[in-house]
C-alpha cells in the first residue's frame, strides 16, 4: 500500500514534469520579439511552409535555442546530482566547486588561441577544452579535499578557485583582440543565444552519453547512499565508481560551459526540488527526474532572460540565480532544522 | 575440514603501520566470536580487515577454505555482511530502503528489486522485529531501531558471516539483550557465523562461543569464554587497577572501602548483599560473618569486606571462627544484623548477636 503510494507520487511528478516541459517548450517557440500565431507555428513546424523569415526564426533561432537550453539544463542538474553523490553533500555543484569557472577559463584560452589562426572553432574542440578545464579543477578540489575534511571549507575553497579562474578569464578577455571580444563577452557571462544545429547535435550526443552513463551508475549510487564502507561491503568498486562519477559530472558540466558559458545554481536547486517532490533520493528515479527538471528550469529561465526586458537580453545566470539561490538558502535552513 | 573463517598470522593496521600483529584463529560455522579488549586496542581494525575494508598487512584469511584477498567483490558480498559504527545520514531514505540495500549483490544492473528480493526484505525486517519501522525515515528512528535496521540490512544480504562492530553501543539494556538474542538465534538456527566486538564483557561472556582478547599489538588469547573469563585474565587485559571482575556472574564491582572496620555485618543467604552495597557507597569499611564459603553473601563479601569470617559449607562454625568473630565485634563500633537464617550448622553464631546486644552495638535491619 505504502509502496503503491510512492509509485503513484513518482508517476505524478514525472507527469507534471513532462507537462511543464511541453508547456515551456511551446511558450519558448511562440513568444519572442516577432509575434507568430500558434496556427502559423504549426504550419511552419509540421508542413515546413509559411513565411521564410518567420520559418527561419522558428527553425534557425528559437528551436535550436530551446532544445539546447533543455539539453544543457538537464546536463547541469544531473552534473550537480552526481557531484552531490560524490561528496555526500547536497550543496555540492559544478558552479560552487569552481568547476564551471575552470572550464570557462580553458575555453576562453582555446578560443583566443585558435581564433587567431582559424575562422571557427568546432563544438568538439570547445567541449574538449572545457572538459580538460573541469577535470583540472576537480583534481585540484580533490587534492584539497584530502586536507579539508570539512565540507564547508571545501566549498569555500571551491568558490575561491572559481573566483581565481573567473579573474583569469576576465584578464584574458580584456586583452583579447576586438573581434574575439564580441563572441567571448556574451559567452563568458552565460547565454543560450545563437545556438546552431551543429552545436545542438554535438551537445545531444555528449549529454546523451552522460545520461546513459549516469543510469548505468544508478545501482552503485544507490548503495553509496549509506556510506563508503557499506557500499564496499556490498561489492561496489569504490575507486572505479568515484572516478566514473567525477568523469561523468565533469563531462556534463563541460558541455554546458562550452556551449552556454557558466550557468549558476541549477546544479544545486533542481536536484533538491526534485528529490523533495519525489520524496525519495533513489537515483533510478532521481536521475531522469533531475534531467527533466533541469530542462524545464533552464528553458523557463531562458524564456524570462530573453523576454522580461526585451529587446535587452539578460544573462542566463542572472535569472537562474534569482530563482535558484533562494532555493539553496531554503534548503540549508531546512537541513539546519533537521539536525 | 575448512573453517568458516581462518586467520593465519595476520597483521592489521592503517597505511602500512600495523596496529595488531600475529593474529591467528579459526572460527567454525555458526559460532559467535566476540572481540574484547580496551579502547584503541585494535578490535575495529581487525574487523575491518576481516571484512576487506582494510588491506591486510601480513598473513592470510580464508573463508571456507578460499582466500579472502582473491574473492570477487560480488561473491564476498554474498558471503559476508557487515554492520559498522560508521554513522551516515542518508537523505530521504526509509528504513525499508536501507534494508533493501542488502539485496545489492543479487539484483540486476539497475538494482531493481524483484518480488523475491522484496520478500527477503520483509523477512529480514520480521526477524529483527522491525516491520512497523519500514516506512519511517532512517534518520528519524532511535539508535536501537537503527541498529536493528542495519542488522536487517545485513541479514537480507543472506550472508554466511556477519561482522558487527560494537552493535550494542548506544543501546539501552533491553535493546542490547534483544539484539544479542537475535544474533544467537541466527547463529543457532541459520548457521550464520557472527564475528563482533563488544564493550560489555558480561554480555560477551554469555553470548559467545569463542572470545578473542585484543590487547594492542597482539591478540592476548583466543578460546572459549570459560578459559578467557578468569579474574586474572580480565584484570590484565583491561589493566584493571581498581575494582573487581566476577567471572561467575560476569559482573564488575567497584573497589572496596579500605581501612579500620567500622561495622560488622551479620548475615547469610543473601540478606547481606544490600547492606554491603550501602556501606560501600558510603565508604565505610566493614567486616562480615560468619559465612559459609558457598553463600551468596560470601561471594560479594570477599570482594567488598575488609575481612570475612567463614565456615565450611554444610559444616559447623569452628571455635577459631567464633573467636575471631567475637574479637571483631569487640573492635567495631556498630554491628548490623541483616537477618541470619539459623540451622544445625551455625547455631553457635547466635552468640554473636547476643554479644553485640550486651555491648550496646546491635542494630537490626528490618526490610
Amino acid at each position: 500500500m505504502e509502496a503503491n503510494r510512492r509509485r503513484k507520487r513518482c508517476a505524478l511528478v514525472f507527469a507534471a514534469l513532462a507537462a511543464a516541459l511541453a508547456l515551456t517548450a511551446a511558450l519558448n517557440v511562440s513568444v519572442g520579439s516577432v509575434a507568430i500565431s500558434p496556427a502559423e507555428i504549426g504550419d511552419i513546424l509540421l508542413r515546413r511552409s509559411g513565411d521564410v523569415t518567420r520559418s527561419n526564426i522558428i527553425w534557425q533561432i528559437r528551436l535550436p535555442r530551446l532544445i539546447m537550453s533543455a539539453i544543457l539544463g538537464g546536463a547541469l542538474a544531473l552534473s550537480g546530482f552526481l557531484l552531490q553523490t560524490f561528496f555526500g553533500n547536497p550543496i555540492a555543484g559544478p558552479f560552487v566547486l569552481g568547476i564551471s569557472s575552470g572550464a570557462k577559463l580553458t575555453v576562453a584560452l582555446t578560443m583566443i588561441l585558435l581564433l587567431e589562426r582559424l575562422r571557427a572553432v568546432s563544438s568538439w574542440t570547445m567541449v574538449a577544452a572545457a572538459f580538460a578545464g573541469s577535470l583540472l579543477c576537480v583534481g585540484f578540489i580533490l587534492l584539497l579535499s584530502r586536507r579539508l575534511r570539512h565540507m564547508a571549507s571545501l566549498l569555500v575553497a571551491g568558490i575561491m578557485v572559481g573566483y581565481i579562474c573567473s579573474a583569469a578569464t576576465d584578464f584574458i578577455v580584456t586583452f583579447a583582440s576586438e573581434s574575439d571580444i564580441v563572441n567571448l563577452r556574451g559567452w563568458s557571462l552565460g547565454s543560450f543565444s545563437g545556438m546552431s544545429w551543429e552545436q545542438v547535435g554535438a551537445a545531444a550526443v555528449l549529454v546523451g552519453a552522460g545520461l546513459l552513463g549516469a543510469f548505468l551508475l544508478s545501482k552503485p549510487m544507490n548503495a553509496y547512499r549509506l556510506g563508503e564502507s557499506y557500499a564496499r561491503s556490498l561489492g561496489v568498486n569504490i575507486r572505479a565508481f568515484r572516478a566514473a562519477l567525477i568523469i561523468l559530472s565533469s563531462l556534463l558540466s563541460a558541455c554546458v560551459t562550452a556551449f552556454a558559458g557558466p550557468v549558476s545554481f541549477v546544479g544545486i536547486a533542481v536536484p533538491h526540488l526534485v528529490k523533495r517532490a519525489l520524496n525519495t533520493a533513489r537515483p533510478l528515479a532521481v536521475i531522469p527526474a533531475v534531467f527533466l527538471g533541469g530542462a524545464v528550469f533552464c528553458m523557463a529561465c531562458d524564456l524570462i532572460a530573453r523576454t522580461a526586458f526585451a529587446p535587452t537580453e539578460l544573462n542566463i545566470s542572472t535569472v537562474t540565480s534569482v530563482f535558484g539561490a533562494p532555493v539553496v538558502i531554503a534548503m540549508m535552513l531546512r537541513r539546519q532544522r533537521e539536525r | 575440514m575448512s573453517y568458516a573463517i581462518q586467520a593465519r598470522g595476520l597483521a592489521v593496521g592503517y597505511d602500512g603501520v600495523p596496529v595488531v600483529r600475529d593474529i591467528s584463529f579459526a572460527i567454525e560455522k555458526g559460532e559467535i566470536v566476540t572481540l574484547i579488549g580496551p579502547n584503541g586496542a585494535g578490535k575495529s581494525t581487525i574487523l575491518k580487515s576481516l571484512a576487506r575494508q582494510l588491506r591486510l598487512l601480513a598473513g592470510t584469511v580464508e573463508l571456507d577454505g578460499r582466500d579472502l584477498a582473491a574473492l570477487p567483490a560480488r561473491e564476498l558480498a554474498r558471503r559476508m555482511a557487515v554492520a559498522l559504527t560508521e554513522r551516515t545520514r542518508p537523505e530521504l531514505m526509509t528504513c525499508r530502503e536501507a534494508v533493501s540495500m542488502g539485496r545489492y549483490p543479487y539484483t540486476g544492473p539497475l538494482g531493481v528489486l524483484s518480488p523475491e528480493d522484496e520478500a527477503q526484505v520483509d523477512a529480514a525486517l520480521e526477524t529483527v522485529r522491525a516491520r512497523d519501522l519500514g516506512e519511517r525515515d532512517f534518520n528519524a528512528v532511535s539508535d536501537g531501531q537503527r541498529q536493528r535496521v542495519l542488522l536487517a540490512r545485513a541479514l537480507c544480504q543472506q550472508p554466511e558471516i556477519i561482522v558487527l562492530d560494537e552493535p550494542t553501543s548506544f543501546l539501552d539494556i533491553r535493546h542490547k539483550l534483544e539484539l544479542l538474542a537475535i544474533l544467537r538465534r541466527m547463529a543457532r538456527e541459520e548457521g550464520i557465523t557472527v564475528v563482533m566486538s563488544l564493550h560489555e564483557i558480561d554480555l560477551a561472556q554469555k553470548i559467545s562461543d569463542k572470545i578473542v582478547c585484543v590487547q594492542g599489538e597482539t591478540v592476548a588469547q583466543f578460546g572459549p569464554p570459560e578459559e578467557v573469563f578468569t579474574e586474572a585474565r580480565i584484570r590484565s587485559l583491561y589493566d584493571l587497577e581498581q575494582g573487581a571482575y566476577d567471572p561467575a556472574f560476569g559482573g564488575v564491582e567497584l573497589p572496596r572501602a579500605e581501612g579500620e572496620p567500622q561495622v560488622f555485618v551479620l548475615s547469610n543467604c543473601g540478606s547481606g548483599v544490600p547492606v554491603y552495597r550501602r556501606l560501600q557507597r558510603r565508604g565505610l569499611p566493614f567486616v562480615a560473618g560468619i559465612l559459609p564459603t558457598n553463600d551468596v553473601d560470601y561471594h560479594l563479601a570477599r570482594r567488598l569486606a575488609v575481612e570475612v569470617v567463614t565456615q565450611e559449607p554444610f559444616g559447623e562454625v569452628s571455635d577459631a571462627a567464633l573467636a575471631r568473630a567475637l574479637a571483631l565485634i569487640g573492635a567495631v563500633p556498630r554491628v548490623i544484623d541483616a537477618g541470619v537464617t539459623i540451622g544445625p550448622g551455625n547455631r553457635r553464631a547466635q552468640a554473636l548477636a547476643e554479644a553485640a546486644r550486651a555491648q550496646g552495638k546491635y542494630e537490626r535491619v528490618t526490610e
